[in-house]
């Protein structure tokens, strides 16, 4: 192969393949690049003026042109965490059920109605969020999480109905379907002899499920987990109909706060001043530093779990 | 072959659409969204009997109208607040002269709330008002409202407050008003178009206030009065510096600015908030069209004087219909002078 001239190569049509390709994969890279470059020169002014201040203070006041992005940043990462833990079983689980365990007719029938719901735009599911489930967290869920265990500071009120918990629901059963989708995939590419192994040697249905299939395709489910993660943080528009929009950092999941994307689509049509606009930006750029650290971290998770052998064949 | 003909034809139709639009002079603006409606109205009927002439206005909020307007990058802007002197210095320091205001019609911002029980308007006095913002008056039943609502059964509920969470010029008239009937209001939170503010929940727009305030018993919130209008959502009254309390409606919020209309500074860059006048509502404003004071180019300089030659006499008669205050007479006849100001 390599003994081939370029231009025999030229000539099969490979080599114009891989340069077009290559051009496709670099256009990737040089976006992302693109994109730090204006956030960062962008929110020259409000780095200047605040530094590593930004990170830590909890004010927000375009009148006193004083900005932190601390209570943003809580915000955003309290909701993407809530929405984790209530999709990430119930994601994972489903997944399980549709690959192993149904009979494959019901599994594509579910299945397109999960894909179905993975292209529903954001704004629908904050009208869900809206008409539903503010109501129910008002009148039915708060109460009922109160009264029992209200000592606690998670618990307490009072309840507007929006809020953190409100935003992690509906964000959950946004991100819900890429879990189920990407995992069920994973698991239905687990080969056949891994599961016929395990049968053989006396375990019992669920035993081969849980104990050898799973692991084989976890690292794939964890890419779903960060998907959905990646959706999560930096949802904007039906955070924004259900969060209640009020910088706060409380640790009860009733007080309403807000996210860092939401307050950049709120505020930013009418920001004046350059202060105003470029502290906007900024917090664009911690956004971004967000989803980069915790992609990093992702990607460390996945190497040390596939080195412990998980059953991905090496 | 037919239906490549007809492709063929309806391509060339488009071609000459747009080439006739290219014929016709184009003048670029953005700004404030409040006033979208009536803009949209005026350039479209402008165009129609001055069919050289077309106006081209986007919706991006005043922010990004007034940036627009002093970077150049648009022939006029458009905002719902007047610019602040810095940014009027902006301005001149990279044009070399300066920018005109030229009110065009009014808006109003109006009280709306949710209390289990209670149908008619209630009476909200500024202390009421700026107490219930400031988060220091609590409860529904507290002197400060009950005191204007005799007969009114109020309940003893913790009164929920809902702002705006997107930047808006309602939230800039709402906020300019408190100010001036409030100095704890002036010196602790001040008039933007977002504040920081003490207490309460945001919504995003009109849309998303009321939704808030429709879910949530014992709340209170503001709206633009056009959006509290045309969908049937009751608002209380305020209390004007006369002593009355005003409904508002187009009458009294043009009622506001012609009792402002006799101290109308020469820029026109004047808050009505407060205003004097017996009917005039308080909680109202002026939106501005943004104009350069020199504009190279003779064609849209004509032009531009000429659409506001014809805003402030025909145009207004578009203004009642879709909701929005027309001008009062005082100040027409005032801005008809200021036009000559632009060269």
């Amino acid at each position: 192969m390599g003994s081939r001239s370029f231009l025999s190569r030229l000539r099969d049509g490979d080599e114009i393949a891989r340069l077009i390709t290559m051009v496709f994969a670099a256009t990737v890279v040089l976006i992302t690049l693109l994109l730090v470059y204006e956030l960062w020169t962008d929110s020259s002014l409000a780095r200047a003026k605040f530094g590593f201040h930004f990170f830590v203070t909890r004010v927000w006041d375009p009148n006193i042109d004083q900005y932190g992005a601390l209570p943003f940043m809580y915000g955003t990462l309290v909701t993407s965490v809530l929405a984790l833990l209530i999709a990430v079983p119930l994601g994972i689980g489903a997944a399980i059920f549709l690959a192993e365990l149904a009979p494959p007719r019901i599994s594509d029938t579910l299945q397109f109605f999960i894909d179905l719901l993975a292209a529903v735009p954001s704004v629908i599911y904050g009208l869900l969020g809206v008409f539903i489930i503010v109501p129910l967290m008002r009148t039915v869920i708060f109460p009922g999480l109160n009264k029992p265990l209200g000592f606690m500071p998670f618990f307490k009120g009072p309840s507007y109905g929006v809020g953190f918990l409100t935003a992690g629901i509906v964000l959950a059963i946004m991100v819900i379907p890429y879990i189920i989708s990407v995992s069920r995939e994973v698991l239905l590419s687990v080969p056949r002899d891994q599961r016929e192994a395990a049968l053989a040697l006396g375990s019992t249905r669920w035993e081969s499920t849980w104990k050898v299939v799973v692991p084989f395709a976890k690292t794939g489910i964890l890419g779903s987990i960060f998907l959905a993660l990646a959706r999560a943080l930096g949802e904007t528009m039906a955070v924004t109909m259900v969060i209640g929009n009020v910088p706060t950092i409380s640790a009860s999941l009733f007080s309403p706060g807000d996210s860092i994307a939401s307050v950049i689509a709120n505020q930013f049509t009418e920001a004046t001043g350059a202060l105003y606009t470029q502290s906007l930006i900024a917090l664009g750029l911690v956004l971004f530093l967000m989803t980069f650290v915790l992609n990093g971290l992702a990607r460390i998770l996945i190497v040390v779990t596939t080195q412990k052998g998980s059953g991905v064949p090496t | 072959m037919k239906r490549l003909a007809v492709l063929a034809v309806g391509i060339l139709a488009l071609g000459a659409m747009v080439w006739a639009g290219q014929n016709a002079l184009l003048i670029n603006g953005a700004g404030a969204s409040f006033p979208n409606p009536i803009y949209s109205k005026w350039f479209d009927e402008y165009h129609k009997k001055n069919a050289s002439i077309q106006f081209n206005y986007q919706s991006v909020g005043s922010g990004a109208g007034i940036k627009q307007a002093t970077d150049g990058t648009v022939d006029f802007g458009a905002s719902d607040g007047p610019m602040n002197d810095e940014q009027l210095k902006g301005f001149q320091d990279k044009h070399g002269s300066a920018i005109l205001h030229f009110p065009t019609v009014l808006g109003a911002a109006v009280p709306t709330y949710n209390i289990p029980g209670i149908t008619g308007a209630l009476n909200f006095t500024p202390d009421a008002l700026a107490g219930i913002f400031l988060g220091k008056v609590t409860k529904w039943n507290d002197p400060a409202i009950a005191g204007a609502n005799k007969g009114v059964n109020l309940p003893a509920q913790d009164i929920i407050v809902i702002h705006r969470s997107d930047g808006s010029g309602t939230t800039y008239i709402w906020t300019d008003y408190l100010s001036k009937i409030s100095d704890e209001w002036k010196s602790k939170v001040g008039k933007n178009t977002s504040v920081n503010w003490p207490v309460g929940l945001g919504g995003k727009g009109n849309e998303g206030v009321t939704g808030l305030i429709k879910q949530t018993p014992n709340s209170i919130g503001y709206v633009e009065l056009i959006y509290a209008i045309q969908n049937t959502i009751p608002y209380g009254t305020v209390k004007n510096s006369g002593g009355n309390f005003i409904k508002a409606d187009l009458a009294s919020v043009s009622a506001a600015a012609a009792g402002a209309a006799k101290d109308m500074p020469e820029d026109f860059r004047v808050s009505i908030t407060n205003a004097p006048g017996k009917t005039a509502y308080p909680v109202s404003s002026f939106t501005w069209l943004l104009v350069p004071a020199k504009i190279q180019d003779t064609a849209k300089r004509d032009a531009i004087k000429g659409f506001l030659t014809w805003m402030l006499a025909d145009g207004q008669n578009y203004a009642e219909g879709l909701y929005y205050a027309k001008l009062p007479k005082e100040v027409i006849e005032k801005e008809k002078k200021a036009i000559n100001n632009i060269q």
